[in-house]
């Protein structure tokens, strides 16, 4: 049976339409739309519950030994207040997840993990500890909003000091103090981090507060155009930001050298360093394409070279409404890739022309 | 939700509006765009295919997936709304205005329901 974050209720009542996500009943999209979803993040604000992703504590001396152990990225010279992007692998290379690193002491640390691998995440996690370590799953009780767009500092200052909204990407605050309507005070975690391409924020607080703070954010940040975003926006957002989705430009058989994701061989060991450096160059690698044919394309269809030669796959694709126009990524043959040049994919029987474009599509200055 | 009564329904959310006996246009029930979401893409039916009632007539892309629009009806493609090529948001806008074939040589239109009937069928969807 699927779980439900504690904004279920808030979700159905605001018309938003349920569908399943990594185990959750989640909302795809408001009566809003899509569209109108993904244009008020690049724009304005959009608020998402996020409280599907999964937290793991780590805490101890040999904390950050175990996570180093983990993960792709050098994280011996984190400091307090830093955030980290990763990945775990497996002992051949492959992608188990990508993850963000919290380092909220030099030995305290919170690990964010995908929804859909939470379980997996978990017993991989638990079954390399070793030594003076404490392992927890703290999922149920953290619960997670990202406040994303240029409005998104704006909206926040009206509840909650300046000294507590992290002034970096990729840092966050802790034990900041957000005034709620009615008059309550809640702390959390607020974080200059998201999974649109955009300007934002992550905010962890406890599961018991959520539902308040979402009400007191959609109310405060109304007048700055922010609105509530559907999981649907999420998806196109961080594809127009070239973002990688887990099950789509990353699974257990892609290693992050193919996928163009961190991954430090020349720092410390890690899980699946060894696998990676001893299969050399990578043979395939991950590429961004623009539709320049007429259609949509979507995950898992061939690519083709104008002459009629299979060299790939694509990974995910859509239309993107802000900058109006449809792309795609894909994993292909290394020998083929070469910026503005033109391929094919079949879309059910039909090919659509493409043309490879440097990712990211959209980006930001931060 | 709107369910113009001059138009017929099938239970595949396609409306078809009888221009004669046999020519009809055709196109998405405002439920089917609500259910879709915003459209982007609409790969339009080709002129002169023969098109049989309840089998896949086009498909339509939604910023999240592709579906296909069934035929309503049994029939020959006479026409297709190629304003559509430009402009598929017109199907979420204005979907009782934006057609989406003209079918000709139709065969049988029993099947239809009428807006009363069809828009009982939705709230049981």
């Amino acid at each position: 049976m699927e779980k439900k974050t504690p904004l279920y209720e808030s979700h159905v009542a605001l018309g938003g339409k349920i569908v399943e996500f990594g185990g959750y009943l989640m909302p795809v999209q408001y009566p809003s739309g899509v569209i109108a979803e993904h244009m008020a993040v690049r724009t304005k604000a959009g608020l998402f519950d996020v409280s599907h992703m999964a937290e793991l504590a780590m805490e101890g001396p040999a904390a950050v030994a175990n996570i180093q152990h983990l993960v792709t990225a050098d994280i011996s010279k984190m400091v307090d207040g830093q955030v980290k992007y990763a990945m775990l692998c497996n002992d051949q290379g492959g992608i188990v997840d990508d993850l963000v690193i919290y380092r909220r002491g030099p030995e305290q640390y919170l690990l964010v993990v995908n929804a859909g691998n939470h379980d997996k995440d978990a017993a991989w996690v638990s079954s390399h500890l070793s030594g003076d370590v404490k392992y927890r799953d703290v999922s149920d009780e953290v619960a997670q909003l990202a406040l994303q767009g240029p409005a998104s500092a704006a909206i926040l200052r009206k509840i909650c000091a300046e000294s507590d909204i992290p002034e970096k990407y990729y840092h966050f605050c802790e034990g900041c103090v957000l005034h709620l309507e009615g008059g309550r005070d809640i702390t959390a975690i607020i974080s200059q981090t998201g999974y649109t391409g955009e300007f934002g924020y992550e905010i962890y607080c406890s599961s018991a507060d959520v539902t308040d703070l979402w009400n007191t954010l959609l109310s405060v940040g109304k007048d700055d155009g922010l609105i509530p975003c559907g999981l649907g926006a999420r998806d196109t957002l961080r594809l127009e930001a070239a973002m990688p989705l887990y099950g789509h430009e990353m699974n257990d058989g892609i290693t992050p050298k193919e996928a163009g994701l961190p991954c430090k061989l020349d720092g410390k060991e890690f899980i699946g360093r060894d696998a990676i450096i001893a299969k050399g160059a990578p043979k395939i690698k991950r590429i961004g394409m623009k539709v320049t044919g007429r259609g949509i394309i979507r995950e898992h269809l061939d690519i083709y070279t104008k002459d009629g030669k299979k060299i790939g796959w694509t990974s995910s694709g859509t239309y993107c409404p802000f900058m109006e126009m449809s792309v795609a990524m894909g994993y292909i043959d290394i020998d083929e890739i070469e910026i503005g040049k033109k391929l094919d994919v079949d879309v059910r029987g039909r090919k659509v022309e493409v043309e490879i474009v440097p990712l990211p599509f959209y980006k930001i200055d931060r | 939700m709107n369910f113009p009564a001059e138009l017929k329904y099938s239970k595949t959310h396609e409306w078809v509006k009888m221009l004669d006996d046999t020519t009809a246009l055709v196109g998405i029930s405002d439920f089917a765009q609500d259910e879709l979401g915003d459209l982007v893409f609409v790969n339009l039916p080709i002129v002169g295919d023969d098109v049989v009632a309840g089998d896949a007539m086009c498909d339509v892309e939604s910023v999240k997936a592709v579906s296909d629009v069934m035929s309503p009806v049994s029939g020959t493609v006479a026409e297709v709304n190629n304003e559509l090529d430009d402009a598929p948001e017109k199907l979420n806008e204005d979907p009782y205005g934006a057609w989406i074939a003209k079918i000709e040589n139709i065969t049988d239109t029993d099947e239809l329901l009428d807006a009363e009937a069809y828009e009982a069928f939705t709230k049981e969807a």
